[in-house]
């Protein structure tokens, strides 16, 4: 691995300096599981390495009825799953953090670093698309918030400008008539690439209809997908196989696979209709419970 | 000609000892573990989060010591397969993959103890799953895991059973 420096600053300001000073030279360390392997794989490059999990804002999370969820942009994915309350909250997001690599990877890896890494087979970020996640951004200019469906730019670029940096990830209330999904396919039992990743979340009215949905698609385009159109449809509509199958060939109209050794193109957009079906459905039972 | 970074001085605990140590900000807690500290116990596998056989407890949690950069273990509470064994003897862990021949070339049993040490400390009782499920960040390129699994269902049943044992005698 090539020589660099390392920082540990503890407050947002001190942080922002030092990302400014260096620019692009700078690169933020939180969990380690991406940005490590890839300074050692020379993937990425570093004049400095900012380790943010000193700076309090960052590894805080909270949850309020009136904000809903504040999650430090370092906080670990086993903080997220193993809080029984989040997790029952916030189902696509535990599903997720849950998969992602093993038991060692999820005691260090964040969802902020997962969503800035910017993957387009990341696991976090469908789950915090169709719950309507937005990342709360801070740099030399001051703060911003960019919603996580438009944070992704392509595969490893992220809408971040040089000193800037995800505080934190910012996710709308839960109520017992919502509910959210994620899963994923791969080949293997565990510890693998989504070949095709699918979050769902809905909203039920007084009477059991979906009041409000949204879906998102991971590993079937550059960047993860909102499946606006597919969303929309469900709206007003009853809960059924039927409606979900509709939803489901919505979604597969946007998407443009890849065929890799995951996968073929084809193959993917069949697991997109699957996924988006299955997800729904387990939403749906969340939201009833 | 570039200058060298400076070493950074770091003051951790490793298997209840205090210990500070220099490195370079590049170096990984486990280079620092077994290149300057001398616990070769974890072992380089892949190097890159996969495999597990580096696997440490940082502040009760296993990580991937290849994951870690050896300056983030400044404060931290390790503990390494050195540090499973205590002077009475081995653990229950470490006797029942003995007894089970749970292992064969060896290379991932040390993430393997580890891994399941924490495991059976936060989930006595674990169904197989369960063990299989979080013990997936450990890969056994010889494939033994049944063996595996099983001597980790046995050391269960003995640390549950000395449990027991210690509240009959209070």
């Amino acid at each position: 691995m090539k020589d660099f420096q390392y920082a540990a600053p503890t407050t947002i300001q001190d942080a922002t300096s030092l990302l400014t000073e260096h620019g692009s030279g700078a690169r933020i360390l939180a969990g380690g599981t991406d940005i490590i392997v890839q300074l050692r794989e020379g993937l990425r490059e570093a004049d400095i390495v900012v380790d943010i999990k000193k700076i309090p804002e960052l590894s805080d999370c909270q949850y309020s009825d009136v904000s809903g969820l504040y999650l430090g942009a370092a906080v670990a994915c086993c903080d997220i799953y193993e809080n029984a309350d989040l997790a029952g909250r916030y189902g696509a997001l535990a599903d997720s953090t849950h998969i992602i690599g093993g038991w060692q990877i999820q005691s260090r890896a964040s969802v902020g670093g997962n969503l800035c890494n910017a993957s387009p087979a990341a696991d976090t970020i469908p789950a915090l698309i169709a719950l309507n996640a937005e990342a709360q951004v801070t740099g030399p200019a001051g703060q911003r918030t960019i919603a996580v469906a438009a944070f992704c730019k392509g595969p490893g670029k992220n809408a971040l400008v040089d000193g800037e940096f995800v505080v934190a990830i910012k996710i709308p209330p839960q109520s017992a008539n919502m509910g959210s999904a994620y899963q994923r396919f791969i080949p293997r039992n565990e510890m693998d690439i989504a070949v095709v990743g699918v979050g769902s979340w809905i909203e039920l009215d007084t009477v059991g209809n979906i009041a409000n949905a949204r879906l998102s698609l991971g590993a079937v385009a550059a960047t993860p997908l909102f499946a606006e159109e597919a969303s929309q449809f469900l709206v007003g509509k009853e809960p059924n196989d039927d409606n979900f199958a509709l939803a489901a060939e919505l979604a597969k109209q946007i998407v443009t696979p890849i065929t890799d050794m995951r996968g073929t193109a084809q193959y993917r957009t069949h697991l997109v209709g699957v996924l988006v079906k299955r997800t729904l459905t387990t939403a749906l039972a969340r939201a009833q419970a | 000609m570039t200058t060298a970074t400076k070493k950074i001085h770091v003051t951790t605990t490793v298997n209840g000892e205090s210990v500070e140590f220099l490195c370079e900000p590049r170096n990984s807690l486990l280079e620092v573990l077994r290149d300057t500290l001398g616990l070769t116990g974890c072992k380089e596998g892949c190097n890159n989060g996969n495999c597990g056989a580096c696997t440490v407890i940082i502040n009760k949690r296993p990580v991937n010591s290849c994951l870690v950069l050896g300056v983030e273990a400044e404060g931290a509470e390790i503990e390494t397969v050195e540090g499973i064994a205590d002077a009475r003897g081995l653990h229950p862990i470490q006797d029942c993959f003995l007894e089970g021949a749970a292992l064969q070339c060896g290379i991932c049993t040390p993430g393997f103890l580890v891994s399941a040490k924490a495991l059976l400390e936060k989930k006595p009782g674990a169904s197989e799953e369960t063990i299989r499920f979080d013990l997936s960040g450990n890969l056994c390129r010889c494939t033994g895991y049944d063996k595996i699994v099983r001597a980790i269902q046995e050391a269960d049943k003995q640390l549950s059973a000395s449990t027991d044992d210690s509240k009959t005698n209070d």
